[in-house]
C-alpha cells in the first residue's frame, strides 16, 4: 500500500467543521469563571484546566492522527513542529512557532502570538497566578502521553500577565518505549 | 466573517466540562453538577445574545425576542434554525431541533440485550448522562432570553431521546414568568 502523504495543518483545518470562535472563547471563560467561584484558589483551578485539557489530549490525539496522516516523527524536533505547525492549526485555526532549543534537543518553547481562547479576555486583580490558558498545556501533555512520550510543560509568558506572546515550555522527560504484545485485558 | 475554531474543540470542551463536573467536582451531587453547568451556559448565552444584539431595535413583545432565539441565534451557533416553535400563548415556548448537533456526537448506548429490568436500568442510564449534557444549552437559552428581558426557566424534554438514536431531536421548553419581564 503507497503511503499517504501527511497533510498541511491548513487543509485539515479548511476540511473541519467549523464553529465560530466567540462560542468556544466565552464557553472556556464561562468555565474557568466557574472554576474560581467553586474551587476558589487559583492554583486549584490551574490544576484542574490543565486536568481537563489532559483529558481531552487523550482523546484529541486520535483525531489528530487519523486527519493529518503524520507518521512516527525522527525526533523531537519533527514532534514539536508538527504540534505547532499541524496541530494547532487543525484546532485552532491558529500555528505556534518552535524556538528556544536547549544543547540536547529535549526542551524546547511554542510561541503562540494569535491565541483564540483569550479574545475578549481581561484578568481581574483576583486572579493573580492564573494561568489562563493552562487547558492548552494539559492538551499537549495528555496527547504526546499518548504516543509514548512523557513531558513537562511550564508556562513562560502569558500575555494576560502582560507578556508581548504565549509562551509554553515544553520539555521530554522520556520516551516510554512501546510494549509488545499489548495483554488483551488493559 | 469572524473567527472559527474546529467543531471538535468546543465538543470536547463541552464533554469534558460535563464529566469533570458530573464525575470529578460533584460526582455524589448530580444535582449540583447540573446546577453549575447550567450557570456556564447562562453565562455563554447572556453573552452572546448581548453580542449579537448589538445593532438590533429591542424586541417588541416576548414572541418577537423567542423568534431572534429560533433563527438567527440558534444559527449563529449551529449553523441552522429551530425547526418547530409552538407555545400555548401563556407564556411557553416548546424549541424543536430535530437534529440537535450537541446530541449527535455523543454515544449514548444503551447495553442492547438483557433483561426488561436492566433494559429500562440502562435507559435510565442513558436518559441521566444525556440530560447533564442538555444542562448547557438550557443554561444557554436561558441567559440569552434573560438578556433580552425575559426571565424564564428552561428545562429539556429528553423522554424520546433513547429511541430516537439518529435523529437526536433537542426539544427545549421555556416558561416565561409573564409579568416580570
Amino acid at each position: 500500500m503507497p503511503a499517504v502523504a501527511p497533510r498541511s495543518g491548513e487543509a485539515i483545518f479548511a476540511s473541519a467543521e467549523h464553529v465560530n470562535a466567540e462560542l468556544f472563547t466565552l464557553t472556556y471563560g464561562a468555565i474557568v469563571r466557574q472554576l474560581l467561584t467553586d474551587l476558589e484558589e487559583v492554583d486549584e483551578v490551574n490544576k484542574q484546566l490543565d486536568q481537563m485539557g489532559y483529558n481531552i489530549g487523550v482523546r484529541l490525539i486520535d483525531e489528530f492522527l487519523a486527519k493529518s496522516n503524520v507518521s512516527r516523527c525522527v525526533d523531537f524536533k519533527e514532534t514539536a513542529e508538527v504540534i505547532a505547525k499541524v496541530g494547532f492549526k487543525m484546532f485552532l485555526g491558529v500555528t505556534a512557532t518552535v524556538t528556544n532549543w536547549d544543547a540536547e534537543g529535549t526542551t524546547c518553547s511554542l510561541v503562540l502570538e494569535d491565541n483564540p481562547l483569550v479574545d475578549f479576555v481581561e484578568l481581574p486583580d483576583m486572579c493573580q497566578g492564573l494561568h489562563y490558558c493552562s487547558i492548552l498545556s494539559g492538551v499537549i501533555k495528555g496527547a504526546l502521553e499518548m504516543v509514548s512520550m512523557k513531558t513537562e510543560i511550564t508556562w513562560i509568558r502569558d500575555m494576560l500577565l502582560g507578556d508581548d506572546a504565549y509562551e509554553l515550555q515544553v520539555k521530554l522527560l522520556k520516551q516510554v518505549p512501546e510494549e509488545y504484545p499489548y495483554k488483551d485485558d488493559e | 466573517m469572524g473567527r472559527e475554531v474546529s467543531e471538535s474543540c468546543v465538543e470536547s470542551l463541552m464533554i469534558e466540562m460535563v464529566s469533570s463536573y458530573c464525575d470529578r467536582f460533584y460526582a455524589t451531587k448530580p444535582e449540583l453538577a447540573a446546577r453549575r453547568i447550567e450557570a456556564i451556559g447562562y453565562q455563554v448565552g447572556h453573552q452572546l445574545s448581548e453580542r449579537y444584539t448589538m445593532e438590533r431595535p429591542r424586541f417588541s413583545d416576548h414572541l418577537e425576542a423567542i423568534k431572534f432565539i429560533c433563527k438567527d441565534f440558534w444559527s449563529e451557533i449551529f449553523k441552522k434554525q429551530i425547526d418547530n416553535l409552538k407555545t400555548n400563548h401563556r407564556g411557553t415556548f416548546v424549541l424543536q431541533d430535530n437534529r440537535f448537533r450537541w446530541l449527535s456526537h455523543i454515544s449514548l448506548d444503551p447495553s442492547p440485550d438483557g433483561s426488561d429490568t436492566s433494559a429500562s436500568l440502562a435507559e435510565n442510564k442513558v436518559a441521566q448522562a444525556a440530560s447533564m449534557h442538555l444542562y448547557f444549552p438550557c443554561g444557554i437559552i436561558r441567559g440569552a432570553l434573560t438578556n433580552l428581558g425575559i426571565p424564564c426557566a428552561v428545562s429539556a424534554d429528553i423522554s424520546s431521546l433513547p429511541a430516537c438514536k439518529f435523529l437526536c431531536p433537542g426539544l427545549f421548553i421555556c416558561g416565561t414568568y409573564k409579568g416580570l419581564g
